[in-house]
């Protein structure tokens, strides 16, 4: 059973950019996209070891959603939490959370 | 006694075997270098013992030195060093070789086995029997230690005599006139004492000669030809004081550089009975072996029909040999005509220029002399053509040596046109360049031929010069013949039709310079519009930040606009530099590194209450570090309120104008550059460009400010400014190049002015000055054209959009205390938003703390971490076994 943890307002997100969310000690970063979606992924980057992938730039590869670390600039699918691009590492993807926007609030699935 | 015996690397009985190489130059560099490159399938190992405590540096470049380039900036690549085949031990000299044993002993008693020794032990400063040689002051030119005791014996010489220092150089050919620039450079006055009848007498002619001693009076530097030095005689206090020369006449001297030869360093080979030339070296044939098999040798050292090189290339040339040998080849050393160009002798910072190559004095049979000397300009050219005037001989090229680069590679083939039409005042027109021979030589440094350099394209895939020098090495030791790679490299890749692919990203095709002059001229204000123009997609981390700081150098979407903030990348959205922890460093302005007391005590108070690591940045201001997200509102309000602002070291934009004390202080300062540095600092703070840039200013032409390792170097004359561009420090050092001389204040901000506008509006993305003015078609001669005379007539809309940014100014961070929107990005946990990422963890370190690693003694709190006591953990202890 997934249970939802509501997090915040819809409106506290700033769109095509991110935030991070406690949910249960998990670090979860947050994305509100152009076309109203919310999207989560884990807040850790694993190359860096910092807690920082809430605080990269949003953009597209092809036809997928991706998010770049601030560290230093893997690149993730923002959907599936795939590493598009490792910057020369060995691949690392990223945990995907289910978020679901009811009655203007954020819920975090765990 | 010690005994280093590398175990004997099991291969066939014509692998190389363990290879010794005596002296650690820049050849025994090229050698080990080509064997890295060139060895992978045979078994090898190379041990290099050098008696100077540096690894192999550029001797070529000795004199960057008093530029601030120490032993580490000047080493060749030291990458070679970390291949596990490769040994090198510096500090301690080679004392004999025994041939019989195959064995070398060094001086501190080091026993090192060979299957192939490489003699590589150049050679040292001769200086005649000169009575006094011997007297504090009196120094050689040809190692680290010979420019750093120089540069030592000066300051503090100087400082005992209270008065600026009068050296002579003893010797006029091209590395006494380099050591006369440095002296000059240290601030002594220079006087060139030459035995000839002119400098450089072994590769000028007459006129040649004459020229250059116009050139070089002209520096300032006194000359004194057809004179020798007999005696030095110390000053009352025994430093040297006096140098006698042979017309009788005397110098009053402080400080004394003896540059009269160089004499090969063969007494190991010698001592082991190895055969010597007649003028000293070790003789070598064609395959660089000496008269014992097992031994070679390659450089200075080496004498190939009886003469010893006395430059880098032929040392190259023969390492290249001495390797193909090694590896079972039969490559063979054949010498290559050479040229000489003088060069690091700097008037005013603009090099004086003297070359040649060839038969310089027209000795050939028949040969013709076709001149053009300029009394005016001070310029002298001379081709020397066959009987028939088809076929270049020689050349000279004083005060304008451009011809040199592009016709030392046609020597003894047919020119191609008329004699005269190389040296006519536009001549350069008819110079040859993409279509020279394949087997010509354009690097004669690395051996580089023109067909090496189109097969970089071709084949390899280069697409840029500097991809192009990397891969082939060519124009990376003295640089000369960049240029004529550069015409060769682009001519190639046009001819190829390699697409060279000018796209910034996926989202958008062109480059940033082409984007900016698009959304310049349709006025698009927004992400949105110019990817709904010019794009796909939603853009990405390389062209957000690209068009945000487009936009911000046009005025239309400053740094703070809501509407940027998803194109920002973290730095600019937070306003401050993320660390290695994602926390960030505080770094407030500090114009002219003038700081209050006052102001000192906030800042103390700051970092102690927050626990932030504190240091002096390297840019003359105060850096705080480990300040988290959500501290950052908190700590900068105490800041904003004491009256300081935000340094941007977080921009790719201006970063700091560092400055020297200047003339307020200095009693040798001639303007005053803290002024100046606090106005110029005022004026460009928080301007976006497509990199981060630098600013120095000096107050003299001492140049403490270190000017001209900056993007924008200005130092202060009698008269007034002198303004360089295109330094750079960093990866790639690079000194900034004179734009314009003597300016008043006023124009020398419109300059600045100019200057930046244009480099914003027309440089790539991420690619600061210094490569910009690089590659600037025509070079730093063409864009004095454009900024300086307004050929293209921009200057005014240049200025303009700098006097738009100066009027449009606003402190970033008192504008973001101000707007409680903008406030709410600073949380840490949209959830939680004063709760510390619980992940952070310090360690104390020299009574701070910076962030712990994995195993640490930690805590989150770094209040607490900088008191915590530290017991060596696991790891270290791991690291320590
Ligand atoms: C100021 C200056 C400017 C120059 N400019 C140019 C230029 O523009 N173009 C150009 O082509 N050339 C130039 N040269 C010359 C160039 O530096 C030399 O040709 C080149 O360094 C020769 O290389 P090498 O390896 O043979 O000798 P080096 O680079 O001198 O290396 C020999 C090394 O062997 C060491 N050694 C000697 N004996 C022993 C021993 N018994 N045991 C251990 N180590 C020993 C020496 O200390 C030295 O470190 C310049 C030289 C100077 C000093």
């Amino acid at each position: 059973m997934t249970r939802w943890t509501p997090v915040c307002e819809l409106a506290a997100l700033d769109p095509e950019r991110g935030v991070a969310a406690l949910v249960d000690g998990v670090q979860v970063a947050l994305f509100l996209l152009d076309d109203g979606r919310v999207l989560g992924v884990a807040n850790h980057d694993p190359f860096s070891g910092a807690n920082v992938v809430s605080r990269g730039i949003v953009g597209t590869h092809g036809e997928r959603t991706t998010v770049t670390s601030p560290m230093h600039k893997q690149v993730w699918d923002l959907v599936t939490g795939e590493c598009l691009d490792a910057a020369g590492k060995d691949p690392v993807d990223l945990a995907v959370f289910a978020v679901e926007v009811r009655d203007g609030t954020v819920h975090v699935g765990s | 006694m010690t005994v280093v015996s590398p175990v004997r690397p099991t291969g066939g009985p014509t692998d190389p075997g363990r290879v010794v190489v005596v002296g650690a130059g820049m050849v025994a560099h090229r050698l080990v270098e080509q064997m890295l490159a060139r060895g992978e399938h045979a078994a090898w190992e190379i041990t290099v013992l050098g008696d100077e405590p540096y690894r192999p540096y550029d001797r070529v470049h000795l004199s960057e030195f008093f530029d601030g380039r120490d032993a580490d900036a000047l080493a060749l690549a030291p990458t070679v060093w970390d291949d596990a085949r490769v040994t090198l031990r510096t500090g301690d000299a080679v004392a004999s070789i025994d041939r019989d044993e195959q064995v070398v002993v060094t001086r501190a008693g080091v026993r090192v086995p060979y299957d192939n020794l490489v003699l590589a032990t150049g050679s040292w400063a001769w200086t005649p029997r000169t009575t006094g040689i011997e007297l504090p002051g009196v120094v050689s030119y040809r190692t680290l230690d010979d420019v750093s005791a120089l540069r030592d014996w000066i300051q503090a010489r100087e400082d005992t005599l209270g008065r600026p220092l009068r050296g002579a150089v003893v010797g006029g050919g091209v590395l006494g006139l380099e050591a006369a620039s440095a002296l000059q450079r240290l601030g002594a006055h220079a006087t060139v004492v030459e035995f000839a009848d002119r400098l450089m007498s072994v590769q000028l002619d007459e006129g040649g000669g004459e020229t250059l001693r116009v050139r070089i009076a002209d520096m300032g530097v006194d000359v004194r030809l057809g004179t020798g030095a007999t005696r030095l005689v110390a000053a009352p206090d025994g430093a040297v004081g006096l140098l006698v020369l042979s017309d009788g006449s005397t110098l009053d001297v402080d400080v004394v550089v003896f540059s009269t030869g160089i004499r090969p360093r063969d007494r190991l080979a010698r001592e082991s009975g190895l055969a010597i030339g007649e003028r000293g070296g070790v003789v070598v044939g064609p395959t660089c072996r000496t008269s014992d098999p097992f031994v070679w040798a390659i450089g200075e050292v080496a004498s190939y029909e009886g003469v010893c090189a006395g430059l880098v290339a032929p040392g190259n040339a023969q390492a290249d040999v001495v390797v193909d040998q090694l590896l079972g080849g039969t490559a063979e050393y054949a010498p290559a005509p050479e040229g000489t160009k003088l060069k690091g002798v700097l008037h005013d910072g603009v090099p004086v220029e003297a070359a040649s190559f060839g038969d310089v004095n027209a000795l050939t049979p028949g040969a013709l002399e076709v001149t053009f000397a300029d009394p005016v300009a001070k310029t002298y050219k001379k081709l020397v053509v066959s009987d028939d005037a088809r076929t270049l001989l020689g050349g000279v090229f004083v005060g304008d040596a451009a011809l040199y680069s592009s016709l030392r590679p046609m020597l003894g083939r047919a020119l191609g046109a008329d004699p005269s039409a190389f040296l006519a005042p536009e001549g350069g027109a008819a110079v040859p360049s993409a279509d020279l021979p394949d087997d010509v030589v354009v690097c004669s440094c690395a051996n580089v031929t023109a067909g090496t350099v189109r097969g970089a394209v071709t084949e390899h895939g280069c697409t840029s010069v500097a991809d192009v020098k990397k891969c082939t090495k060519a124009g990376t030791i003295c640089g000369s013949c960049v240029p004529l790679l550069t015409k060769l490299v682009n001519t190639q890749l046009e001819a190829s039709g390699v697409e060279v692919s000018r796209a910034m990203c996926e989202h958008f095709p062109m480059t940033r310079a082409d984007l900016f002059a698009l959304v310049k001229a349709e006025g698009l204000r927004t992400f949105s519009e110019v990817v709904a123009a010019h794009g796909t997609g939603r853009g990405c981390v390389v062209c957000k930040p690209v068009v945000a700081s487009i936009l911000s150098s046009l005025g239309v979407g400053h740094v703070l606009d809501p509407a940027n903030a998803p194109l920002q990348d973290t730095n600019d959205h937070a306003l401050a530099n993320m660390q290695k922890d994602g926390t960030y460093s505080v770094i407030p302005r500090i114009p002219g590194g003038e700081i209050t007391p006052e102001k000192l005590a906030v800042i103390a108070d700051v970092a102690r209450e927050y626990g932030l690591y504190t240091r002096i940045t390297g840019a003359q201001r105060i850096g705080m570090f480990g300040a988290r997200l959500e501290q950052l509102p908190a700590i900068w309000q105490r800041l904003v309120d004491a009256g300081m602002e935000s340094g941007q070291a977080y921009g790719k934009s201006l970063r700091a104008v560092k400055s020297c004390v200047g003339q307020s202080w200095c009693r040798f300062g001639v303007q005053d550059s803290v002024g100046m540095g606090v106005r110029l600092e005022l004026r460009y703070r928080g301007l976006r460009a497509p990199h981060k840039f630098k600013v120095g200013v000096s107050g003299c032409a001492r140049e403490c400010a270190e000017a001209r390792g900056k993007d924008v170097g200005v130092i202060a004359t009698e008269r007034g400014w002198n303004v360089y561009v295109g330094g750079n420090g960093g990866f790639t050092p690079r000194h900034a190049e004179l734009l314009a001389e003597d300016l008043d204040d006023e124009m020398l901000l419109r300059v600045i002015d100019r200057f930046l506008a244009y480099y914003i509006r027309s440089a790539d993305r991420l690619q600061r000055t210094a490569p910009w003015v690089a590659d600037y078609p025509g070079g730093i001669a063409e864009l004095r054209k454009v900024l300086v005379d307004d050929t293209l007539g921009i200057c005014e809309d240049l200025e303009a959009s700098i006097a738009a940014h100066v009027e449009a100014y606003e402190d970033e961070w008192a504008a973001t205390l101000a707007d409680p929107v903008r406030l709410a990005r600073f949380a840490s946990f949209v959830n939680a938003p004063d709760t510390p990422d619980p992940d952070l963890a310090y360690t104390p370190e020299r009574g701070q703390v910076r962030p712990a690693r994995l195993g640490e003694v930690s805590d989150p709190n770094p209040v607490i971490a900088r008191t915590i006591a530290v017991r060596p953990s696991d790891v270290e202890m791991e690291d320590a076994l």
